[in-house]
């Protein structure tokens, strides 16, 4: 597989302030890929460096091999489609869809028929004569999609394309993109704030974190093994354990994390760990127990949060256990 | 079909500006402004820059030939009693005409930022704003004829039998005289009229910024009416107020059509302006006259700006 | 709508009275366009007839002035509109990146926030100086000067709604500045601009003062009609042609603010 972007040493900043601080990246050619992080983080300015509305203050910028420094927006067989969807409000639905088309010079009969397959192809048959402002906002979304793909681009932005819709439509349209990707088989790069719609549909994600990247891989290994403790924060619910703590639980002088539904809840008696229920909260798959265990090692503060799966039984509040994991769950990882 | 190509080539003129444009965005930003920066610097600035040289020039008395050379002869004539009289008459007409203003304008102002919802607040809106645009001209002209001895007015006050009392006002010496359209009362009336819709929509802007519970937080503490008008609502509507005055001021200053046609033939700044660079070929002193509203516009517009009034604009 | 609290009765009457008075006088030209009195201006007017519209029709010396304010407005609304939605542009790309925005600003508004005598007078300095002699175009040329701001004004709001998303979408499509500026800003901006025009069109129609400084000897239909004020020849001829001016500049006033109302930035406020 060849790289369809790559980030060489880019940086972009914005008077003092370094939006993208040095990022080195490669997205490889057919893949999902996600750009995790808060606002602010720099993941938008990166997507924006990609679809050349942001030029790097240092470093190269390059897709499919080629240098970007020198060639401007409407000349990147790239497409976005935008956070607000950007639609063209004086134009129907049809016309903006076949807006790549026309400003190519496509004859008038071939770029309506291309945009009526689109159209179909995001399951909008037949809304081609209204104008975006008689759209639902999914329909918008889906209109920003087709309009992205007419050009058949070789690598699809995606800003925060599900962000204003509400929880259903987003899962409904996280399948159909991730079902898109595959069928069409080109290059999408994702944003989101949202770690588990970037866990759920990407192949790999790249956590950003203050202008940098916090840590690339994929859905698995930002889940189960974070690098940094920025990382375990924001992209799960995993337990963090300070170095002391860590070292109860078998790993030496770092942090570690331990996802909670790598533990068990056993009996006090002859457990490795013990401690006390402090809280118990349903979701549904399963009821996320917390444990305090400082009272029994002496220690500062501390807080476990266990996974117990719809099937188990959940101690009531105040409850003294113990508890047991998976030794291979527990890593350690950077502290920043 | 897409080629393997990551950037398409560029296609034409545009396509190349387009790419210079984005690599360098100064570059359209500057061919963008550099005609009407031309056109206002040139034409506008120069001739500003042409009203001070010529108010440093001087005119020959005998022959009425303008000497171009430096002088500040023609601003010590400005100081003369009959120039500086029309200074001093002027700006104490554009002083009377900005109070008065703002007193007529409060309660349209408070009403249509306070009260005034949906449909009746467009209709204050076009209500203020089409006398503010409309013929500058015929507005005049309607007052020529309602001020007019046998005009509205006159026929109004002899019908309520209050005949005597509009004579009396005449016979007021100083600003009154033959009849309203030749008085000061009567110039004074519609520079009021004229520039009222200045003061108007600045002052709404402001109060329409003052926060419905300041109000109510107000009349909480027990400020009557009254008082919660003169010691939260005015000061909270002094920054628009300041900045309509600042209008109905200056244009008070610069105006030279009314006073020619209704009043009593005094001189005001704009009529010496026009009369010495027209009939009398005096363009240094008249240029001089002009300067004068510029220098009185600038110290108020500092202490304006001082008081916070340019949030208001 | 209703308002939670009513306005005091003191405060209502004094607002609709302030209507009034700004509305009353305009109306008054309409009456005396039909009087049958010629030689005061009497009221009530004796009788009404409509002969004064023929008799205004059949004046020579009507129509070169109206000509030539007809040609100065199209010319200066012309001038204004490429200039000042060049100029609204400009602050818009600029935005925070340039130093130059507020300095833009100033020089647009500068020409209608100073007195007209003052610019009517500055141009007449220029041309004195350069020994420019009159002609229509100096009169388009101060014209143009001040309606400028009317169109940047217009322009300027609407651009700043208009920059961000829709531009960029555009140019990630593939269109180059000219296709995005024809089928991306034109369209949304049009409106805007015929508001600007056609308010910049009434004002220049309108204006007498700083015409007065830069027409020397030509006459406009204002300078027409000031000296029909100052040396009133057929006063009913005048009361028509005032009714007709005041229609003139009513409608595209109208005209503007039903193009641009319920957004922002609606015509009118920047006078």
């Amino acid at each position: 597989m060849s790289a369809a972007v790559q980030f060489d040493h880019v940086s972009r900043h914005f008077g003092g302030v370094k939006a993208v601080d040095d990022v080195s990246l490669t997205i490889a050619e057919g893949e999902f890929f996600a750009m995790l992080g808060p606002s602010g983080s720099g993941k938008t300015t990166c997507l924006r460096l990609i679809s050349g509305f942001e030029k790097p203050t240092t470093g190269v910028v390059r897709i499919f091999g080629e240098d970007m420094g020198a060639v401007p927006p409407n000349q990147r067989q790239v497409n976005t489609v935008f956070q607000d969807y950007a639609l063209f409000p004086h134009m129907n639905v049809r016309d903006n869809v076949g807006y790549g088309l026309m400003v190519r010079g496509v004859d008038r009969r071939t770029r309506l028929a291309e945009a009526e397959r689109l159209l179909a192809l995001v399951h909008l048959d037949g809304f081609g004569d209204r104008k975006p402002a008689q759209l639902s906002g999914g329909q918008r979304q889906r209109v920003a999609l087709a309009r992205a793909l007419i050009n058949k681009p070789r690598v699809l932005l995606l800003d925060e394309p599900l962000g204003a819709l509400d929880l259903k439509l987003r899962e409904a349209m996280q399948d159909e993109l991730k079902k898109l990707q595959r069928e069409l088989g080109i290059t999408f790069v994702f944003v989101t704030h949202d770690q588990g719609e970037a866990l759920s549909m990407a192949d790999r994600v790249a956590v950003f974190s203050q202008g940098k990247i916090a840590q690339v891989g994929s859905a698995t290994e930002i889940y189960a093994r974070p690098a940094t403790r920025f990382v375990a924060d924001f992209v799960g619910s995993s337990n963090i354990l300070a170095p002391d703590l860590a070292r109860t639980f078998g790993v030496a002088g770092a942090l570690a994390s331990l996802r909670p539904e790598a533990l068990r809840i056993i009996p006090a008696e002859g457990a490795r760990i013990t401690g006390r229920v402090t809280g118990a909260r349903y979701l549904g798959a399963g009821t996320r127990v917390t444990i305090a265990v400082n009272e029994y090692l002496g220690k500062e503060e501390a807080e476990i949060a266990v996974l117990v799966p719809a099937a188990g039984k959940v101690p009531g509040i105040g409850a003294v256990v113990g508890l047991d994991w998976d030794a291979d769950a527990v890593h350690p990882m950077e502290a920043a | 079909m897409s080629d393997l190509r990551a950037a398409l080539p560029g296609r034409g003129i545009w396509d190349r500006l387009t790419a210079l444009f984005w690599r360098r965005p100064g570059v359209l930003v500057a061919v963008l402004i550099a005609a009407p920066l031309a056109w206002l610097g040139i034409v506008y600035v120069g001739s500003l820059v042409a009203l001070l040289i010529q108010s440093f020039y001087s005119i020959n008395e005998f022959s009425g030939v303008v000497v171009k050379e430096f002088t500040l002869k023609t601003y010590a004539e400005l100081l003369r009693p009959a120039n500086a009289d029309v200074i001093v008459r002027t700006v104490t007409m554009a002083a009377s005409v900005t109070l008065a203003s703002a007193v007529l304008a409060f309660p349209i102002a408070y009403y249509a930022a306070r009260f005034a919802r949906g449909r009746w607040k467009a209709a204050f809106y076009l209500g203020i704003m089409l006398p503010l645009w409309s013929s500058y001209l015929v507005k005049v002209y309607a007052w020529k004829l309602i001020l007019s001895k046998e005009g509205i007015i006159s026929w109004a006050a002899n019908g309520i039998g209050a005949g005597g009392v509009l004579d009396a006002l005449l016979a007021l010496p100083g600003i009154g005289g033959n009849s309203l359209s030749t008085s000061y009362i009567g110039t004074f009336l519609v520079f009021v009229y004229v520039w009222l819709p200045y003061m108007i929509l600045p002052m709404q802007a402001s109060l329409e910024r003052v926060p419905q519970s300041m109000l109510e937080a107000s009349a909480a503490l027990g400020a009557g009416g009254l008082r919660a008008l003169w010691s939260v609502i005015l000061p909270l509507a002094l920054p628009g107020v300041i900045a309509g005055s600042i209008f109905t001021f200056s244009l008070t200053l610069g105006d030279y059509i009314i006073p020619q046609i209704i009043g009593n033939s005094a001189n005001f700044i704009g009529m010496a302006v026009y009369h010495l660079q027209g009939t009398a070929g005096n363009i240094p002193l008249a240029a001089a006259f002009a300067v004068v509203p510029i220098l009185i516009m600038l110290v108020y517009l500092g202490i304006a700006r001082k008081l916070g009034a340019f949030d208001a604009l | 709508m209703r308002s939670d609290t009513r306005a005091p009765l003191i405060l209502r009457l004094l607002a609709i009275g302030g209507l009034l008075f700004l509305h009353l006088p305009i109306l008054l030209i309409f009456l005396y366009a039909f009087t049958t009195e010629d030689r005061s201006y009497q009221f009530p007017p004796p009788g009404l007839t409509t002969r004064w519209f023929a008799v205004a029709w059949n004046r020579p010396d009507i129509w070169p002035p109206l000509w030539l304010s007809l040609k100065v407005a199209f010319m200066a609304t012309g001038l204004a509109i490429v200039l000042g939605t060049l100029a609204a542009a400009a602050a818009a790309m600029a935005r925070a990146r340039f130093f130059g925005r507020d300095a833009i600003s100033l020089l647009v508004v500068l020409p209608i926030a100073l007195p007209g005598i003052i610019t009517g007078m500055s141009l007449r300095s220029a041309f004195a100086i350069m020994e420019v002699p009159f002609s229509t175009w100096t009169i388009v040329l101060g014209h143009a000067t001040f309606c400028i701001v009317i169109v940047y004004n217009n322009a300027e709001a609407r651009l700043r709604r208009l920059s961000g998303p829709l531009p960029e979408a555009s140019a990630d499509l593939g269109a180059n500045g000219f296709q995005t500026f024809r089928h991306v800003i034109l369209p949304n901006l049009g409106s805007a601009l015929l508001a600007g025009g056609m308010l910049a069109f009434a004002l220049s129609f309108d204006e007498v003062i700083v015409t007065t400084f830069t027409a020397g000897q030509q006459a406009t239909l204002p300078i027409w009609m000031l000296g029909e004020l100052v040396r009133p020849r057929q006063r009913p001829v005048t009361n028509v042609v005032a009714m007709e001016v005041f229609a003139a500049t009513l409608l595209p006033i109208l005209a503007a603010y039903y193009l641009t109302r319920g957004g922002d930035d609606t015509a009118g406020g920047g006078k």
